[in-house]
């Protein structure tokens, strides 16, 4: 970095990373040599072919950039790195539509099963994984990543630390979403929900997450402004509960090296506990403290009105982390789990009320004196009914963990139901809201290509939720009713086949609700995709008139 | 005697040990920073921030 201009060095880092990725092509291609099942060996080759693309590329860019690494500032202004965010929106999207595309199928599975095709690859068991990591941590986590990365330096007025780290850690990250969705297809999986990939995966997860918490500390450090801003304080807990999380639900042991499968520490109830205190704070701390980061930057800048309550956001931020951590057990209500952990899971839930709908009532309070935007703007319409859905689903939630209620909605549709209203109202329209802001920043165009398109997209979305949501709740009620409907004798009034039969009409309306939110889906892409391209013209005549000038 | 490691001997050990009232205290303290008046001008300030351009 300090080198005199006529010669150029590579830094650390590059000699660094190249160094790592070389041997560990070789180390992978040993593996894959040596693999003792096929998926083990199929990983291992695409992580050979992958560390060799990755050494290539970095001697590449080393000899196509300038001497020196490009510069803090430009002109006193702030030289924001946009690359790796640019390519985590792009990828966001696109695991977004993969993501929903599979949720569409295996809600049409279940409403017509030979859909599963009698294949083991495209079986409900091993496509489920896939959906579910495909939307939450796939798209959702390149949200987070590429909002994060955007938000840190704006607030902060700096540019995010290191040339290469940025790029490895989105790199890494959607590399290691590939090996993990590969693998879900060739039924490799530890079968502990939200967290199903292997150990290798884990190993490499928690590479790329320690290399993205020291990236965004190492930001906030280096800041200009004195203040640290609400939002970073949200993606932080995000970063630092995760990689917490990862580690204390993932301690296991490979039966080989050399192969996929492997044992976890623990077994019976204390798997169980430490799988739902992990299981629910994924909810917690990637679901709701990452996504909120999103409302306390994105909504002020959109409805262009300040935080309405700036004092609200910290004791909102503070309740959130110190309530939210015990809530997990209520996952395990009426299982062999100690009564008194349920009863305070139950009990934790219910406090989440409180921080859940102050957050609330603070991103919806920040449109006063701009509420009529919401006619205007698509946009921010998209980014307050992702609250309005926070809203809700952290009301049905708490009330879900409530134990009486729990022994009716525990096990049935209700379940799925609530979980959709949360990830399609509040996290996909959030995300959604949040790219329809960042893309023209981020290409530094004027608009939209479309605010009809948004409009069109919000309204088939909205529907589609609203489908989806109230076909599970009357599914779900429906179940549990019936699964504890008793005859005067004392049976059971309905065997388990007339319970699933019964809920053939409510998946069918579902899988109708999911189709228009991937159309709203798609439709977003296309016009988020003009924004990018069509766009190009009209800069470039832009910058040509201001040349004739 | 040595416990017994369980689930419950661990949360419940760790919950009625001296980390209830250190957080309930370090909650306490937030709120009262968050609320303290003279912190208002800060406060303010830092809720404009998205909306600052450079």
């Amino acid at each position: 970095m300090q080198q005199s201009q006529c010669t150029k060095w590579m830094t650390h880092g590059e000699a660094g990373l190249m160094l790592f990725f070389s041997m560990a092509a070789f180390v992978c291609a040993f593996a894959a040599a040596k693999a003792l099942d096929a998926p083990f060996a199929f990983h291992a080759s695409l992580a050979a072919v992958a560390s060799g693309v990755a050494s290539f590329a970095i001697m590449n860019r080393y000899l196509d950039r300038p001497a020196s690494l490009p510069p803090e500032e430009i002109n006193g202004k702030p030289n924001y790195n946009v690359g790796p965010i640019k390519f985590a929106s792009f990828m966001a999207m696109f695991w977004g539509i993969a993501g929903f595309a599979v949720g569409l199928l295996i809600a049409s599975q279940l409403a017509w099963p030979a859909l599963n095709l009698d294949l083991p690859w495209t079986s409900f068991g091993r496509l489920r994984p896939l959906h579910t990591s495909a939307v939450i941590f796939a798209f959702g986590g390149n949200v987070l990543i590429a909002t994060s990365f955007y938000v840190v330096q704006r607030t902060c007025r700096t540019r995010l630390v290191g040339d290469l780290a940025p790029w490895f850690v989105v790199l890494g990250y959607n590399f290691f979403i590939l090996i993990a969705g590969t693998g879900y297809l060739l039924g490799v999986t530890q079968s502990k929900e939200y967290a199903e990939p292997e150990w290798y995966a884990d190993l490499w997860l928690t590479i790329v997450w320690v290399v993205y918490l020291v990236v965004f500390v190492m930001t906030l450090v280096k800041r200009k402004e004195p203040h640290i801003f609400v939002a970073n304080w949200f993606y932080l807990a995000f970063i630092v509960t995760i990689a917490v999380l990862h580690l204390g639900n993932n301690p296991a042991l490979p039966v080989s090296v050399f192969g996929s499968k492997s044992y976890i520490a623990w077994g019976g109830v204390q798997d169980a506990m430490f799988q739902w205190w992990y299981g629910h704070n994924a909810v917690g701390f990637f679901l709701t403290a990452g996504f909120l980061a999103i409302m306390y930057y994105f909504i002020p800048k959109r409805a262009e009105r300040p935080v309405y309550s700036y004092r609200l956001s910290i004791i909102h931020f503070w309740a959130l982390i110190f309530l939210y951590i015990w809530a997990g057990p209520h996952h395990l209500h009426y299982t062999a789990l100690p009564d008194w952990a349920q009863t305070l899971g139950m009990t934790f839930s219910i406090m989440l009320w409180m921080p859940s709908w102050g957050g609330m009532i603070n991103g919806l309070m920040t449109l006063s004196g701009a509420w009529d935007k919401l006619r205007t703007d698509p946009v921010l319409r998209m980014l307050v009914v992702s609250v309005a859905f926070y809203g809700m689903s952290t009301f049905e939630g708490p009330m879900m963990s409530i134990k009486v209620v729990n022994s009716l909605s525990h096990y049935t549709d209700w379940t799925i139901g609530h979980v959709h209203s949360g990830a399609l109202g509040w996290v996909g329209f959030v995300s959604f809201g949040a790219l329809y802001c960042l893309i023209p920043w981020l290409w530094d165009r004027k608009g939209l290509y479309s605010l009809k398109l948004v409009n069109w997209h919000f309204w088939t979305a909205t529907i589609g939720i609203v489908l989806y949501i109230s076909a599970m709740w009357v599914s779900g009620i429906l179940q549990g009713l019936m699964w504890r409907a008793y005859t005067s004798l004392g049976f059971l009034e309905y065997s388990f086949l007339e319970t699933v039969e019964a809920m053939h009409p409510f998946y069918v309306i579902r899988a109708a609700g999911g189709a228009l939110f991937l159309i709203g889906a798609l439709i977003m892409a296309y016009n988020l995709w003009m924004t990018v391209r069509a766009s190009e013209a009209d800069v470039g005549t832009e910058l040509a008139l201001q040349a004739a000038e | 005697m040595k416990a017994i490691l369980t689930v419950h001997n661990i949360a419940s050990d760790l919950v009625t040990s001296v980390w209830t009232p250190i957080f309930v205290g370090l909650f306490i303290a937030i709120v009262i920073y968050a609320l303290w008046p003279r912190n208002q001008a800060v406060f303010d300030q830092a809720s404009r921030m998205p909306l600052r351009e450079d």
